[in-house]
């Protein structure tokens, strides 16, 4: 049997399987942008609810930060017996690594709101609540983001491991070529879907300067 | 916690645009955890429209004093008055609209354009857009800030003088009766603090807002208050008058080293050259206009070396001359208590 790489062997691979490869790559940005959007909404709370607080604020940075440390492929195998195969175990394992770098950069961007700007807020008779709405919550913004943006690397990742529980996206590939190292098409399948992810994390990147760029107030950025 | 009375009050003041008393009556601040008072027993009254100044060395308790009045710290004991309500019993985010506030970091929303930086009360205050417009031009107007040129600018476009009268103008946007001023020129260079004084004075002239305006400089609380408060430690109010009583008769050692040198130097500053006694004019001395200070007057005397100056109106005519006998007999004379203008 042929197990030798040719690049006429991977285009017909690729020409073969193209529909498939395009919903392995969807699924992969799906379940990333879901866990993110969970992430995003879980940290900001959190954070919000710890950062002038120093034993919270301590006590939840030091769990997100033991949590990243867990093997995802452990935490995985921990989560399927509960959660099942798929979508809901992998969706679980990637809003729990994404945690850490959010509610840090949350934390980090609210005690970051210069002391005056929230002392003239609240002088002006904003509720702390509207001070938090207002003025913290969009100072900090671009600070979030770049958490979200650092959550967004290691979740497209992880992902990639979550085919381990039957999780959707590129992983898949990589996992079939692992299982059938020495056919004919092994090499073909780890190539495509480690490559792929690649590519994704350098555009979801990318996408995350221009959304940075938009969604902040140009008085923060000139 | 704002039951309608209160609100009603608020309405109320919120319509006395023009100034309102107020009154403190044995305010005192103790920090948890800390043994001595940063304010003890601080009793004070300030008429409706007057500008007083806090005068005194950092950590004195004149911020805490200050910010004791729009609760940002919240007062331990005693009584504090607006228009003679007690502002303990207001609801302290509604109380805040109205009173303007202002200090020294400025703190603008650095993500907000000045426009929207300016309307943010009236905005809080349920104003219409169209009048919230209107009023942001206006203002922007008075602090000299060309709306066309500003409005759409953020914070950082702008320079240190410019973000300090941005600050006064998102103050004033409800147009509040009172305004507490915490060291509000004091980040800015002294060419720039001079302008933004002069201003200031000429912003008070017209709207006649009573006014907290607390520094360190007492040079800047001689050019601004019409009242000046000399505090020590735990904000023990050493002497409370007006600026040429003071620098005439200061009440004891602490007030004389605050004054410092030149005390007679700067009670020039306040007295108008038409206050004293014009001799006959004389040929060949350089002149001055009759509108400024003696010490302006002083000033040329001594850049010249010419024993005498005229006066002259604004028509140029002299209208008599002074020498260094006439500005002794003012400072000699009982000083001309309290009249500033």
């Amino acid at each position: 049997m042929d197990t030798g790489f040719s690049f006429d062997n991977l285009a017909l691979f690729l020409s073969d399987r193209w529909s498939e490869i395009i919903d392995l790559t969807v699924q992969h940005i799906t379940v990333v942008a879901i866990s993110l959007l969970v992430a995003l909404i879980v940290g900001v709370v959190i954070g919000v609810v710890v950062w002038n607080k120093p034993i919270p604020r301590a006590t939840a940075l030091a769990a997100a930060g033991i949590a990243i440390t867990i093997p995802s492929l452990a935490l995985l195998a921990l989560l399927s017996p509960l959660l099942g195969l798929g979508w809901g175990p992998t969706i679980v394992a990637l809003v729990f690594y994404s945690l850490l770098p959010i509610i840090r950069n949350t934390v980090v961007g609210l005690r970051e709101v210069p002391a005056d700007v929230l002392e003239s807020a609240r002088g002006m008779g904003m509720s702390r609540t509207k001070v938090m709405l207002t003025t913290q919550l969009p100072i900090a913004w671009p600070v979030i983001l770049t958490g979200v943006r650092v959550a967004a690397q290691l979740t497209i990742g992880i992902a990639a491991i979550a085919a381990y529980v039957a999780g959707p996206g590129l992983g898949q590939y990589i996992f079939t070529g692992l299982s059938s190292v020495g056919s004919r098409n092994a090499l073909n399948y780890a190539l495509t879907g480690t490559v792929l992810i690649i590519i994704l994390a350098l555009v979801v990147d990318g996408a995350f300067i221009l959304i940075t760029r938009y969604t902040t107030s140009r008085g923060l950025r000139v | 916690m704002s039951d309608i009375t209160n609100t009603g009050f608020l309405t109320a003041i919120s319509q006395q645009s023009a100034g309102v008393s107020i009154e403190l009556d044995a305010v005192t601040k103790v920090y948890p955890g800390q043994s001595g008072a940063a304010v003890e027993n601080f009793s004070m009254r300030i008429e409706p429209g007057e500008l007083v100044v806090f005068v005194g060395p950092s950590g004195c308790g004149k911020t805490t004093t200050m910010k004791m009045i729009n609760r940002i710290i919240e007062p331990s004991s005693g009584s504090i008055r607006i228009d003679g309500k007690d502002v303990l019993s207001l609801d302290p985010n509604a109380l805040r609209r109205h009173i303007g506030y202002v200090i020294q970091q400025i703190g603008l929303f650095p993500h907000r354009t000045i426009a929207e930086n300016v309307g943010t009360v009236p905005k809080m205050l349920g104003w219409s857009k169209d009048k919230v417009a209107e009023r942001v031009d206006e203002l922007l107007r008075t602090v000299q800030l060309d709306p066309a040129l500003f409005a759409k600018r953020y914070p950082k476009q702008l320079s240190g003088g410019q973000q300090q009268r941005a600050g006064v103008a998102r103050a004033l946007a409800a147009n509040p009766p009172v305004m507490l001023m915490d060291e509000p020129f004091g980040a800015t260079d002294p060419i720039t603090r001079e302008k933004l004084q002069a201003e200031f004075l000429r912003l008070q002239a017209e709207l006649g807002k009573t006014i907290i305006f607390v520094t360190h400089d007492f040079e800047e609380a001689i050019r601004l208050g019409d009242r000046i408060a000399v505090m020590s430690e735990r904000s023990k109010i050493e002497q409370f008058d007006a600026p040429a009583r003071i620098l005439a008769a200061p009440a004891n050692e602490y007030v004389a080293s605050f004054i410092g040198q030149g005390a007679a130097i700067k009670r020039l500053t306040l007295i108008p050259v038409m206050d004293a006694r014009l001799n006959a004019a004389v040929e060949g001395v350089p002149s001055i206009a009759s509108d400024v200070s003696m010490r302006d007057a002083l000033d040329l005397m001594v850049l010249t070396g010419s024993k005498a100056i005229n006066v002259v109106d604004t028509a140029g005519v002299a209208m008599g001359s002074l020498d260094h006998a006439s500005i002794s007999a003012l400072l000699g004379g009982p000083a001309k208590l309290g009249d500033r203008e």
